[in-house]
């Protein structure tokens, strides 16, 4: 049995909190098959990548160059794939982020390897892998075998419980890399200002339809504010242009696993609900008491939201000024 | 310049899902087929770039069973100049959809290549990076913001919380997110047109996969909770609940 690799994703010099539930992921693995695990994280200056030894990946590969700041598909999956042959790797696990789901499909293809995507749990069959991951944006799971001897596999964020660090640090060797292919290179990064997105926030609150108008998500903005949380949308009000596509939640936009999801105003179309249903505590509030979003809310308040939502503004900021 | 694009047929976004009777996939009964709604992003860009360019031809092709000629059909509604059907009724992993259209892409010689982002059946959004990497073109997914410039492409791609700029050059795939543009409707002339123009049919090689769904199921059924009144007078219950019960907050 070949090696397990952890493929680090780090952006603006930082190992995301996805690549830490990958690698325990990965340790996970270790263990079942017998093997070793090791980390690579490629890029120029980045920090805390021995942290990633608390989550039982003891060794990382740090390939740096300083071309390498910002993303290339094309460098990227020659690195990883050139890895894999030099250090003969035989799963790969990724973080299912934006890079993730560009790079995992290159690489297979690269090193002929099966490949499933946004995956959830794994179950072991000799040398064969069964891994369950949603389709129909969520509407559905299905189990799927893969039986080549090279498997890439991307885990979706926020479900892999990466477990309290052990305070074990990881030796980190820092080579740099070399014959890099920047025939496609990301030559600007345009962060949106000071905005969480919903794909990475732990608290979403949404606004629907009930919002009556783009001129209310003021209301939507200050709840998300005063709990730290991102700002989302239902398809509905990003069709009438109320609010910009990146917000949507749903199965043509975002498919979301907070912590806490408030929608406000948001009936519960079943590709909204497919999008955000396996949130861990859904709050809802409706006017209407038949909307389907209360079948999937863990709180519902079947009232107005342009009482109720000032009064959990208020609510919540005196909370949080205790 | 020959464009391409992608197509995919799939269940439209308001099915509700049932597992079909062999547990596999879904029951079909009652669903309506629609174009991949990202498709018609990858559409409405190849029929921009032909306009822009002022010459061209553009290609649909869909991997999968005759009832995608119905999605092919669609694209030549909308403009598409001819369509190619690689006719397979039985299920190919993603490397092996992308491996069949590689191959006609490369026939066809067409450096620019459009396809959605995902479909929206198996959500894998894989097809285009990897028909790209079976081609040895450059690829470009999730685009929000697509220009060519001669060979020069530079594309606007979304990630979480921004944007990256990305640069290359042609030979390209391209994987549209909505945004891109308004996808144009069929006018009644197009509709007319599209009955006189060819839908190929060919048989692809034969699929080598290597991922095989082995069960389909429905997640865990969420029980309603409690709905605490019909007004703000339960805002600080609803806090509580979240304090202490939920621990969310």
């Amino acid at each position: 049995m070949g090696k397990i690799l952890v493929l680090l994703e780090q952006r603006n010099g930082q190992i995301k909190k996805a690549s830490f539930e990958a690698a325990k992921a990965g340790s996970d693995f270790a263990n079942k098959l017998g093997s070793d695990v090791v980390g690579l994280v490629i890029g120029n200056e980045v920090g805390d990548i021995e942290k990633t030894g608390n989550y039982g990946v003891p060794k990382v590969v740090h390939l740096k160059n300083t071309e390498l700041e910002n993303y290339s598909a094309s460098a990227y999956t020659k690195i990883v794939a050139d890895f894999i042959k030099a250090e003969s790797v035989d799963i790969v696990l990724i973080p299912n982020t934006s890079l993730g789901k560009d790079l995992a499909p290159r690489i297979a293809v690269r090193v002929d390897a099966g490949l499933a995507m946004d995956c959830l749990d794994f179950e072991f069959e000799g040398n064969d892998i069964v891994a369950t991951r949603p389709v129909y944006a969520g509407k559905a799971l299905i189990d799927v075998k893969v039986s080549s001897d090279k498997k890439v596999f991307s885990i979706r964020p926020n479900v892999y419980p990466a477990g309290e660090p052990s305070g074990s640090p990881a030796e980190v060797d820092v080579k740099p890399a070399a014959d890099i292919d920047l025939s496609s290179r990301v030559v600007e990064l345009k962060k949106s200002e000071g905005k969480l997105d919903v794909a990475e926030a732990e608290i979403i609150v949404s606004g629907g339809r009930g919002m009556k108008g783009p001129e209310h998500f003021n209301l939507v903005e200050d709840l998300a504010d005063s709990l730290g949380a991102a700002v989302g949308a239902s398809r509905a009000v990003v069709d009438a242009g109320w609010r910009p596509h990146s917000e949507q939640v749903g199965q043509t936009g975002k498919t979301v696993q907070p912590n806490l999801y408030i929608a406000l105003g948001i009936s519960g179309a079943i590709q909204h609900l497919a999008g955000m249903r396996s949130s861990k505590y859904i709050v809802a509030v409706n006017k209407d008491k038949d909307a389907p979003i209360f079948q999937v809310a863990d709180y519902g308040i079947t009232g107005d939201v342009f009482e109720v939502v000032p009064a959990l503004i208020e609510e919540i900021k005196k909370l949080k000024s205790e | 310049m020959k464009i391409a694009v992608c197509v995919s047929h799939v269940p439209d976004t308001a099915t509700k899902v049932n597992v079909g009777a062999e547990g596999k996939s879904i029951d079909p009964n009652g669903v309506t087929y629609v174009v991949n709604p990202y498709d018609e992003f990858a559409i409405e860009e190849a029929l921009k770039t032909k306009e822009k360019i002022g010459d061209g031809e553009v290609v649909a092709i869909s991997v999968g069973p005759d009832a995608n000629k119905e999605t092919i059909r669609k694209a030549l509604a909308m403009g598409v100049d001819s369509g190619v059907l690689l006719k397979d009724d039985q299920f190919r992993d993603s490397a092996s959809v992308a491996k069949a259209l590689a191959e006609e892409i490369k026939a066809l010689g067409a450096e620019l290549v459009f396809f959605g982002k995902q479909a929206v059946d198996y959500d894998n959004s894989v097809v285009g990076q990897m028909t790209a990497e079976y081609l040895g073109y450059n690829c470009i997914s999730v685009v929000v913001d697509f220009k060519l410039d001669d060979r020069k492409v530079t594309c606007e791609r979304e990630i979480e919380g921004g944007k990256e700029i990305v640069s290359t050059t042609l030979p390209v795939v391209i994987t549209t997110q909505k945004g891109l543009n308004d996808p144009r409707y069929a006018s009644l002339k197009g509709i007319m047109a599209a009955k006189r123009k060819t839908i190929e049919e060919k048989q692809p090689a034969a699929a080598e996969n290597k991922v095989e769904i082995i069960k389909m199921k429905k997640p865990a059924s969420k029980q309603p909770g409690k709905v605490l009144g019909s007004d703000a007078t339960v805002v600080p219950e609803l806090v509580r609940l979240l304090r202490e019960e939920a621990k969310v907050i």
